[in-house]
């Protein structure tokens, strides 16, 4: 009857209006404190640079833009793919995915573990992994230069248990970043992984078993996919931020080898260079935008599907 | 429990934000993280009867893209001697005449006429030092005056060679090593600096700040960085000892500024002359370790500075050092460009 | 049959996640154990001594600053998390509809730009109004906070939301329950331990955050972060160890008392 389809749009339309009211916060302070500013940063990446940082306001530029993919060089002007920004580049992207990797291995576990245990302790094993947090980054990683440096713990360790004969270097090297990344980032997996476990219905998990499947199968199968959401968030805390990474390569890496986040900050300090500074960002940002919203995409999708 | 929770944070926010409610006495100074002593703060409290606020900022990029931005509440801020001209030129520090103060006499001859504030105009010497060679003496027992520790190190050196993360100093230092003058854009000899500075990279392990745990544990055998760091790391390795290289050294001093917005700009002219007094310039020294520009402070530094090797530089190397200017936009564009491809 | 098949455990996670809690710990042990150490060096051990919480004690700088990043941390904590549930319930469990993928996209933005990129940003629009309004407090940093701890309150909460159960909350519209009601007697329950993620985890990242801090911070608003900035490049002392372990501390303090409420509740 077409009141009722009539009824039923009007409902929904209501139901949109009423998300909208809902998410108006979030919209708003982000607006004013976040993107708002960003539009900033994308004008000064048109203009020229100023002689001592800061731009020349108003007066347009490409070179900024340009400087991001490609380079003249500097001694005999030829122009070319900016090696050095791609080297960098590629450096940040694979650190970052052994993060996501390596967070998530152990994070798994770990969050499956404090969702297992009994209900009232849930909150007191949660804590028990952000404590840590709770103290600085700063000192955290210093801290962990502690465990990783020569004489420290690990070597130490691993040497009086005959594994190796001589210290392995491994502080001032890209996987003493990657251990650092992961000691940093390790809760954003952690958390959203235990909100997405709390709630697993674990008499699908035992009709699992009644059908005589494995434990592997059990994980494979029905809790990996019923979590799927937690993971892609955490994925998402760990992987992104960590491209923009930049207290933790600078300490934990000796500073030799740039990454994407000291490559921008450069640009804003020593380099005085802001456009390229704002240009590279909005290049990350773009890229990792696009990523996001094509998951965003298929999750709507699913998501709808199962809700119906 | 949650409200009244929320009423607690309100109240202390308020009062810390508040903050300055105090007499109509009050300073504001912009400095360096770690670099000003509370000792002298307190000091110059309780003399003039002002509430002092230490706002820190770990570069000087970083201090000069707050204060143009504005809004920023300083009255006082001490920027290294290669910015001073930048500030003026942007019309950010007060034309102070530190020269014409009360306790002017007490600054060292040597400090006076320096290249980017001839006769003192603008500022006063806060501390100043040089980026020079540090060697464990166990590992190596050759000539350590020399920036061929870091350029062209000795094998029992390399791999164990930390050098400060900062442009200038040690493209001075590599452009001085194979004959150049700084602001140079001699292309040819450019292109030797960046080869240098690639090829001994690999024998460097670090690049990074906080070198004195790193000697005491022998993490590091060498490195290439400022002087005051070198008294305590010799403190905690008796085997580390200074070398000033011959070829080229940079000097580095801090200077205090009075910002051109300054809203106590008549508390900052007394600190700025508080602290050329000699014994308020060696509360400075003894907290920071360096060397200060203040006639006369010798005798009240502290016991492991006076007569330091570090710190007073020896009569044959005096003219290997340098303060480094600040060469035009497209120099430094230049020496950005073989910088970034040092580092990445 | 003897063992009783625990339907819950799967091979080795318990000993992989042992091993993370291992992990964690590890450095903060080297960490508090340096505090009490009788020379001045971070790496260096001299023996027992408790001089760098004197130190620490009285440093009043330290102390405020520290006190400021809790304080920031607390607000920039609440609001995120406030704004994030409303969000997450405005944009999951529904078709796909126009302005969802931009919301989205909006949301988790700030995650996407490096910090430096914003804090520059920051710091020229919040410069030019203190400029006009003349108001420093910290106001602007706690704006700051909370649109970047926004996200990341937003993600948990919405992957707890995302293929949660909608009976519970159609039963209770059969019942005759207002939206409202609903809400609050059966979603906010379920979500709970969402936002709890949420919460802490936005309290702990604006706790951490250095840069933007530095560069929208205005006279005298120095939080421990960027005091241990500013410290980097000079000397570091175990007294930064020292506040780290009170810091320590006192979160361990929060959670007993936590713990013990809750308790009652029960």
């Amino acid at each position: 009857m077409a009141s009722a389809q009539e009824s039923a749009r009007i409902a929904e339309r209501r139901d949109i209006r009423n998300r909208w009211l809902l998410s108006a916060p979030a919209l708003i302070i982000i607006l004013l404190a976040a993107i708002g500013p960003l539009f900033i940063m994308l004008a000064y990446s048109f203009m020229a640079k100023g002689d001592y940082g800061d731009v020349k306001f108003g007066q347009f530029s490409l070179d900024g833009w340009f400087s991001v993919f490609f380079q003249r060089d500097i001694f005999d002007d030829t122009i070319s793919l900016a090696d050095a920004h791609l080297t960098i580049f590629w450096r940040s992207v694979r650190l970052s995915l052994a993060t996501t990797v390596v967070t998530l291995v152990l994070g798994f576990p770990t969050a499956y573990f404090i969702a297992t245990r009994p209900q009232n302790k849930r909150e007191i094993w949660l804590f028990l992994i952000t404590i840590p947090f709770w103290t600085n980054l700063l000192i955290r990683t210093f801290a962990m230069q502690e465990v990783i440096r020569n004489e420290g713990i690990l070597n130490t360790v691993l040497l009086t248990l005959g594994v190796i004969r001589s210290p392995i270097q491994i502080l001032y090297t890209d996987t003493a970043i990657m251990f650092g990344m992961v000691y940093v980032y390790l809760p954003l997996m952690v958390l959203p992984l235990y909100a997405a476990m709390e709630k697993l219905d674990f008499r699908l998990v035992e009709a699992g078993y009644d059908l005589y499947a494995g434990r592997l199968q059990v994980l494979r199968r029905i809790i990996i996919p019923l979590v799927k959401p937690g993971i892609i968030a955490g994925s998402i805390l760990v992987f992104i931020p960590s491209l923009g990474a930049y207290v933790t390569p600078r300490v934990l890496g000796g500073g030799k080898n740039l990454m994407l986040g000291n490559l921008i900050e450069l640009q804003f300090g020593q380099g005085r260079n802001w456009p390229l500074g704002a240009a590279i960002s909005i290049t990350l940002m773009v890229v990792v935008m696009t990523a996001l919203l094509i998951y965003v995409r298929s999750a709507a999708r699913t998501g709808a599907d199962n809700n119906g | 429990m949650k409200w009244k929770l929320a009423a607690l944070t309100t109240a202390l926010a308020l009062a810390t934000s508040a903050g300055a409610a105090w007499a109509d006495g009050e300073l504001n100074i912009y400095n360096w993280g770690n670099y000003t002593s509370p000792e002298l703060i307190k000091k110059f409290e309780d003399t003039y009867k002002v509430k002092v606020t230490v706002t820190d900022y770990d570069s000087n990029d970083t201090a000069l893209a707050k204060v143009r931005a504005g809004g920023h509440g300083y009255d006082i801020v001490v920027p290294s001697a290669n910015y001073v001209q930048i500030w003026v030129k942007e019309g950010l520090i007060e034309e102070a005449r530190p020269d014409q103060m009360e306790n002017f006499k007490n600054v060292d001859e040597r400090w006076v006429n320096v290249p980017w504030d001839p006769g003192r105009h603008y500022t006063v010497p806060w501390q100043w030092g040089l980026t020079g060679i540090f060697v464990d003496t166990s590992l190596y027992k050759g000539d350590i005056n020399t920036s061929a520790i870091f350029l062209d190190p000795p094998e029992e050196l390399a791999g164990k060679i930390n050098v400060a993360p900062e442009m200038n100093d040690v493209l001075y230092a590599t452009i001085r090593y194979l004959g150049g003058k700084w602001c140079t854009d001699d292309r040819a000899l450019l292109k030797k600096v960046r080869d240098k500075l690639v090829e001994a990279k690999p024998k460097w392990i670090a690049m990074d700040y906080g070198t004195i745990e790193k000697f005491a544990s022998r993490d590091y055998g060498a490195a290439y960085y400022w002087n005051g760091a070198a008294i305590r790391a010799r403190e905690k390795n008796p085997d580390v000892r200074f070398g000033y290289p011959k070829e080229g050294f940079p000097y580095f001093m801090d200077s205090v500024a009075l910002l051109k917005d300054a809203k106590n700009p008549e508390n900052a002219r007394l600190f700025m002359n508080f602290i050329m007094a000699p014994e308020n310039a060696a509360l400075i020294s003894n907290f920071a370790k360096y060397a200060n520009g203040i006639k006369g402070s010798e005798e009240f530094l502290a016991d492991d500075m006076k007569g330091a090797p570090e710190l007073n530089v020896p009569k044959e190397y005096q003219d290997a050092g340098e303060f480094l200017e600040s060469c035009s936009p497209e120099v430094h564009d230049l020496y950005t460009k073989i910088w970034t491809e040092v580092q990445k | 049959m003897g063992k009783r098949f625990d339907i819950r455990a799967q091979p080795g996670f318990a000993t992989i996640a042992m091993f993370t809690f291992f992990l964690l710990y590890l450095p903060i042990v080297t960490l508090v154990a340096y505090a009490f150490n009788a020379g001045d060096s971070i790496a260096v051990w001299e023996g027992v001594s408790l001089r760098w919480f004197v130190s620490a004690a009285n440093n009043d700088i330290v102390q405020q600053a520290a006190l400021r990043s809790l304080i920031i941390a607390a607000f920039a904590a609440t609001i995120s998390t406030t704004a994030a549930t409303m969000a997450a319930l405005a944009t999951t469990r529904t078709r796909p509809y126009r302005g969802l993928t931009f919301k989205y996209a909006f949301i988790n933005q700030p995650l996407m730009v490096p910090e430096i990129v914003t804090a520059v940003a920051l710091l020229i629009v919040f410069s030019r109004i203190k400029v006009w309004t003349g108001y420093s407090g910290l106001g602007y940093l706690i704006a700051a906070h909370t649109a970047f701890c926004i996200p990341f309150a937003y993600l948990p909460i919405r992957a707890r939301l995302e293929g949660m159960d909608l009976t519970l909350e159609r039963a209770a519209a059969d019942l005759y329950a207002t939206p409202w009601m609903t809400f609050r007697r059966i979603t906010l329950p379920i979500l709970r331990p969402g936002i709890v993620a949420g919460f802490m985890l936005a309290f702990v990242i604006s706790l951490d955050d250095v840069v933007i801090t530095e560069f929208v911070k205005s006279g005298g608003q120095d939080t421990l972060p960027t005091y241990m900035l500013g410290q980097l490049r000079r000397i570091v002392t175990p007294e930064i160890n020292a506040i780290a372990t009170v810091f320590l501390m006192l979160s361990v303090a929060i959670v007993t008392a936590f713990f013990f409420l809750n308790r009652k509740k029960a």
